[in-house]
């Protein structure tokens, strides 16, 4: 094979794994990983790096897996990531690391993110412990959700000698991790399960069941609680809908409703309780990664899945390789259409959704070329279940509990983009809780930002 | 885990419990619901909060049997344990929020249908720890169902029993004690709050509406993380969108979508085994294939 292009993955078939929940993506062996590692050229100003949010010394950990010192390569990671295994498969690396890679002008770019998650499962398949620590100093910090950006803060505040405890509102940790991403991209039981175990290797305690501004308060944890530093990462969980007539139908849903059914509450798996309508013919509203998840898990649960988005396929937001996949399991793009109504039959259940084409216009603030319905080109799509995908924005409920916190036209949370400090003092936050619905590794970012904030303000 | 502490029968298929979770208890306030996961494989189901104790760090629920999951938690016992307890949910009664003194002037009548009458429990009694004695109308199908009847008496002002067979009390629907309370005993009220059913709730309101009484509905939707991150639990009211996990469960009853309301909650209705059927292995299944 060329050294222009990258080192095969194995995969499962589309015709298989689309009547599955298994991981699409397969993973390099050590061979395959060594050979891809070894298309690195080791750039001595190395493009890639500045890219990453967290700054991976990424040449560094790649040349430790050419010379096959897998466990040296873990702990090159370790020191910017405790996530590798997660981010090396969600990180839409061609917008990232891997877009600025010398190889890929000429040729494909180093497969960084799969050289990543090899090197985060042999992490976890071989037990490299990398769970060392300062001693503790019996300072207390609370982290506010679970999520990439406080398991990260977390993690960082531990090895520094900090006694952590989260606070998690659902039942499980992880954040979109365990609710969001499907199973098929980001196995839980192995994958998320292992990272968030590493955190807990630190010593980090994690309270489940806690919903902050709820059962508990910001103020209560500081006053009552003895808590010096908070760190809110409580994401932007809150579900947009479109406000177009019949949304109340049965058989609209939410990504999130849907998504959560099946990867948190395991819809999908028998014996499990939590039922999930699938429907036969399911429609999903939106160009996002939630968009993707939500039609591919409508696929294997059955269904013809549709994606219904009112820009072209290149605007198209989610990560290449999972429109790609969600192409190859056959679901159908319907592109440039936006919905304008959903139809339902007497008893209220959707029998359709009402269309417009679209066209594209001059491109908007954003840089992206704004799409103008097309005047009488009204049709129908014949679904019975409608996911729509708009988008999520932060909660509203820990900053209305929070006196002194503020908060944007947003309702995002108001933080110091260096360090993560808020409004209030000795509260940071960071993640979609600060920036609105963004990348797993952005959110890594903030929460380490914050952690080392945190630790400077602290340690005075 | 979430020891239960109590338990206890209250009517036929209804049963109540107190559970350990002293976080809880603590911020508990009147009108808010917890969810419950009672096992690995369980589904989150919402129960309304009907009493709590700071000092033994206990919550009390109460619950009926109407399908799977509820006829599994009738199972356990004392010293069992719940595996996911979470809480308190949504917003607390809109009395709280209301001055001592305007509440004071207000003649105040509960409405409870079946279940509905443990959430309105405590309602009734931090009223009366406010020094105001709310009136209590309890429905049920019949005497058996009639439940925390001593209870409300010891916090209530007048409590009127009603069944739909005559077995005891008054003989007939709630709105019909409502109507002859105002017609024919010349009773005022200048707030309704009606706790049960939807279709109960939904005719208190038509009532309530030509009576010109202002009436207060704690919504049940289907719900599946309570927190406000779904959607499952959405409704309309005065034409706007709602999710009554954070913005309710309490609304202005007359400016519900009750059709729409009802119609949602039966979404699932095919996948949920049928009353007496008993618990088959697996009854969540996954998707309906």
């Amino acid at each position: 094979m060329s050294k222009m292009n990258r080192v095969k993955i194995a995969e499962q078939e589309p015709k298989i794994r689309a009547t599955n929940f298994e991981e699409v993506c397969l993973g390099y062996t050590e061979d395959e990983a060594v050979e891809e590692a070894a298309r690195c050229l080791n750039c001595k100003n190395p493009k890639c790096v500045t890219k990453c949010p967290v700054a991976i010394d990424i040449p560094g950990f790649i040349q430790h897996v050419k010379n096959r010192e897998f466990e040296e390569a873990v702990k090159v990671i370790a020191k910017y990531s405790a996530l590798p295994a997660v981010c090396g498969r969600v990180c839409p690396q061609e917008t990232q690391c891997e877009s600025k890679c010398i190889l890929g002008i000429k040729g494909e770019a180093v497969a960084i993110g799969k050289l990543e998650r090899f090197v985060g499962d042999y992490s976890r398949v071989h037990n490299v412990d990398i769970s060392q620590t300062k001693s503790k100093n019996g300072k207390k910090v609370a982290v506010i959700g679970s999520g990439p950006a406080g398991l990260t803060c977390a993690g960082d505040l531990a090895k520094d000698g900090y006694d952590v405890t989260i606070f998690e509102a659902l039942h499980e940790a992880g954040g979109v991790l365990v609710y969001g991403i499907p199973e098929f991209r980001l196995p839980k039981g192995t994958v998320v399960k292992h990272e968030v175990e590493n955190v807990i290797k630190l010593g980090v305690k994690i309270e489940t069941n806690v919903i902050v501004g709820r059962t508990v308060t910001i103020n209560q944890l500081m006053e009552e609680e003895d808590f010096v530093a908070v760190f809110i990462g409580s994401g932007a969980g809150l579900p947009m809908f479109m406000g177009i007539p019949g949304e109340n139908l049965n058989g609209v849903f939410s990504a999130n409703e849907y998504l959560t059914r099946n990867n948190l509450m395991k819809a999908y798996k028998e014996g499990y309780r939590t039922p999930i309508r699938t429907g036969s013919k399911v429609a999903v509203v939106g160009g996002g990664n939630v968009a993707m998840d939500a039609v591919r898990t409508a696929v294997r649960l059955g269904a013809e899945g549709h994606i219904v988005y009112r820009r072209s396929e290149s605007e198209l937001p989610a990560r290449a390789e999972e429109v790609h996949h969600a192409k190859e399991e056959g679901v159908i793009m319907d592109l440039l259409v936006n919905p304008i109504e959903i139809l339902g039959d007497d008893a209220g259940n959707v029998i359709g959704m009402n269309c417009i084409k679209m066209e594209l216009g001059e491109p908007d603030a954003s840089g992206r070329r704004r799409p103008i319905a097309i005047k009488g080109s009204e049709f129908v799509i014949d679904v019975d279940t409608v996911i729509m995908s708009l988008g999520t924005s932060p909660n509203p409920l820990i900053a209305s509990t929070t006196e002194g916190l503020e908060i944007n036209k947003w309702k995002c949370i108001v933080a110091e983009d260096e360090t993560g400090l808020t409004s209030k003092k000795n509260v940071y936050a960071g993640g979609d809780a600060v920036s609105g619905a963004a990348t797993v590794i952005l959110a890594m970012e903030a929460g380490k930002k914050a952690a080392k904030a945190i630790n400077e303000m602290l340690a005075n | 885990m979430y020891k239960i502490i109590e338990k206890r029968a209250l009517a036929p298929q209804i049963f109540l419990m107190d559970i350990e979770a002293p976080r809880v208890a603590k911020s508990a306030k009147p009108g808010q619901f917890v969810i419950i996961k009672m096992d690995e494989k369980g589904e989150r189901i919402p129960l309304t909060i009907s009493d709590y104790d700071i000092k033994r760090g206990t919550v009390t629920i109460v619950v009926q049997t109407i399908g799977c999951s509820t006829k599994e938690m009738e199972n356990y016992e004392v010293g069992d344990s719940f595996l996911d307890f979470v809480g308190p949910l949504g917003q607390a009664s809109e009395l709280m929020s209301e001055s001592i003194e305007e509440l004071k002037n207000k003649k105040i009548i509960f409405i409870a249908g079946g279940l509905g009458t443990a959430p309105v429990y405590p309602q009734v009694k931090w009223l009366n720890e406010q020094g105001v004695k709310a009136d209590v109308i309890i429905g049920a199908k019949a005497e058996e169902y009639v439940i925390m009847e001593e209870e409300m008496k010891s916090v209530a002002g007048n409590v009127y029993p009603c069944t739909d067979d005559g077995s005891y009390g008054y003989k007939g629907l709630v709105t019909n004690k409502l109507k002859d309370l105002v017609q024919n005993e010349g009773k005022k009220y200048d707030l309704v709050i009606a706790i049960g059913p939807m279709i109960m709730m939904k005719f208190v309101c038509k009532l309530t509406e030509e009576l010109g009484i202002t009436t207060i509905v704690s919504m049940n939707p289907i719900m599946v993380d309570g927190t406000g991150m779904c959607g499952a639990c959405r409704l309309t009211v005065d034409g706007e969108t709602k999710f009554a996990c954070v913005d309710g469960p309490e609304f202005d009853g007359h400016k519900v979508n009750f059709e729409e309301a009802m119609r949602r909650q039966t979404m699932y209705k095919t996948q949920e085994v049928p009353k007496n059927e008993g618990i088959k292995p697996g009854c969540g299944l996954g998707g309906t294939k």
